[in-house]
């Protein structure tokens, strides 16, 4: 059995030690989203970097693309991607830009550009459906990206075609760029509309591990698409960065990322 | 006089015919079925179509996911909103991430006539052109339509392909040569040459005939031919015909090449990049000389 928490706090080390490398990157909801990724790529996803292209592998959208880092660091680990490659995150010529695009191996789409995950998201759905596979497509989603209205065009299509094989996740660490979600532009009753489009909607601790292997592997409902509102904690993991707006595009000094590593209980960047 | 058939209905026939050979090809509609002529399609084929709703934005970005499911979508929407509200995603999800996606927009240019500004398309071509990676074609009429379907089900290439509304007077007989990337010279002739692309090209062959100048079909603005366009700067003298403001389409696209490699006397025919006169489709393009008297009559000048 697979440490999975063990393993996410390492991810955790890795994406800050390339963001610190870097002088750049998008620390706070990198690590909010992390246990969600880790659970998916190590424990729920059937895909296989021997054979990125097989038609039957689980489809994973980062809709939040900005949160990348995390995402970099786990298909190197998994061998999607060459470990050494990490360091020339955002340098001059390097292929790990701050938002994944689909050149490097194990990204499906290029994403960055809010809103557009779920429809995209939707079309790998509905292309398993069509084409009889039986692969699973998840979408994790930011919660300030809700703001966004083509995802309510997306949401009203994956009802509309009971989509049951698309699970979208939204990453609610409460916190955007400007300040708390709700200041912003408010979400407030988000379970409620998700449900009102047609979504078989769960909401959980989504930086808790157990909890997420449980909601992936449970039963649901069929005939629907669904929501995971994952509440999370915005820097999770950093004790500097938590729960702060500030750390949304903060960058490690050398001293915070030596704290970052005695937090997370690692020896450092694998 | 020759024919006049819809440019439309023979995508659309062109496309269900190779959908029946094909079943990865796949039509998306925005409530669109109607102005597309897509019901044959949908109902004989109802697996391989998806109907949207009126949502062009979800509907571009659930053709870049099934294209990532293996399968070839052809989007098929009034051109004025699948290139302007859409934008984004075929700049992301189909340039950027290269999806095999086929943007079909209809009733493009000033096809809608009346309805006015909201329904004209006559900037699509100078966005579109400028996207990496994606293509840009507009036939000139069915029986090109039907030769052009032909090579987009051969192509795994990102393309947006447009055509008007009304009935569109022959140019081509059944079958004719079809190479994206590749002008049809129609004519040689000395002087002058006329480059025109999509309906623009009937009327500007009639122009060239009683000219004696050289006519080029310039298809496909993206990837332009280049060799063709410094082929037609030959003549002397090069005007360009197009239903698209003159600010970026086709005209433009023959001046980047021309003012940089073979700088000769040039016009660009097209409509002026401001609110456009009211009335019909063919009462617009009267207004603005974009019939073949209005040709000869820009071209006289261009000559003298």
């Amino acid at each position: 059995m697979k440490d999975l928490k063990k393993i996410a706090a390492q991810r955790r080390a890795d994406a800050v030690t390339m963001i610190a490398n870097a002088g750049a990157g998008h620390t706070g909801g990198a690590m909010s989203c992390l246990d969600i990724l880790t659970c998916l790529y190590y424990d729920v996803m059937h895909i296989d970097a021997n054979n990125p292209d097989d038609p039957d592998r689980d489809r994973f959208v980062l809709s939040k693309g900005h949160c990348v880092e995390g995402l970099y660091a786990i298909l190197a680990d998994l061998g999607f991607i060459k470990k050494e490659e990490l360091s020339t995150f955002s340098k001059g010529g390097t292929r790990l830009i701050g938002h994944p695009n689909n050149k490097v191996e194990g990204i499906e789409v290029c994403s960055g550009a809010l809103g557009h995950g779920l429809s995209i998201g939707v079309g790998m759905a509905l292309g398993a459906k069509r084409t009889h596979r039986g692969y699973r497509t998840y979408v994790v989603m930011g919660d300030g990206e809700q703001a966004e209205g083509s995802i309510y065009e997306a949401a009203m299509s994956a009802a509309h075609y009971k989509l049951d094989n698309l699970y979208a996740i939204i990453d609610r660490n409460g916190l955007q760029i400007s300040g708390s979600t709700e200041e912003v532009m408010a979400l407030d009753s988000i379970k409620e509309k998700w449900e009102a489009f047609g979504f078989d909607v769960v909401e959980l601790d989504g930086n808790d591990m157990d909890a997420l292997v449980s909601y992936f592997h449970s039963e649901r409902p069929a005939g629907k698409p669904h929501l995971l509102i994952a509440k999370t904690v915005k820097g999770k993991g950093l004790p500097f960065a938590e729960n702060r707006a500030d750390w949304h595009h903060k960058v490690p000094t050398a001293e915070q990322l030596t704290l970052a590593y005695e937090a997370l209980g690692v020896k450092g960047a694998e | 006089m020759s024919e006049k058939h819809l440019v439309r209905k023979a995508f659309t026939d062109a496309l269900l015919a190779a959908a029946k050979e094909d079943e990865a090809i796949i039509a998306l509609a925005t409530d669109s079925r109607g102005s597309v002529t897509l019901g044959d399609f949908a109902n004989e084929l109802p697996l391989q179509f998806v109907e949207c709703g009126i949502a062009e934005q979800n509907a571009v970005g659930i053709a870049a996911g099934l294209s990532n499911a293996g399968l070839k979508p052809f989007v098929c929407s009034p051109a004025c909103f699948l290139a302007a509200r859409s934008a984004e995603q075929v700049k992301v999800d189909v340039g950027y991430c290269h999806s095999n996606v086929k943007l079909m927009g209809v009733s493009g240019g000033i096809s809608y006539g009346a309805l006015g500004t909201t329904h004209h398309s006559t900037q699509d071509i100078a966005w579109m052109r400028t996207i990496p990676g994606l293509q840009v074609i507009i036939p000139a009429d069915a029986n090109q339509m039907t030769a052009c379907v032909k090579a987009l089900c051969q192509s795994e290439e990102p393309a947006y392909v447009r055509m008007g509304r009304g009935a569109v007077e022959d140019v081509y007989g059944e079958n004719p040569p079809f190479h994206i990337g590749k002008a049809n010279r129609l004519r040689a002739g000395t002087g002058l040459a006329i480059i025109a692309c999509g309906e623009m090209v009937a009327p500007a062959l009639k122009a060239a005939d009683a000219l004696g100048a050289a006519m080029y079909d310039m298809h496909t603005i993206r990837p332009l031919d280049v060799d063709a366009v410094l082929e037609a700067a030959c003549c002397g003298r090069v005007l360009t015909v197009e239903e698209h403001c003159v600010a970026g389409g086709l005209g433009s696209a023959v001046a980047e090449v021309l003012c940089q490699r073979k700088p000769v006397p040039m016009k660009i025919m097209g409509l002026p990049n401001e609110p456009l006169y009211n009335g019909s489709s063919d009462e617009v393009k009267e207004h603005y000389g974009l019939t073949a008297e209005g040709i000869i009559k820009a071209a006289q000048e261009l000559m003298k």
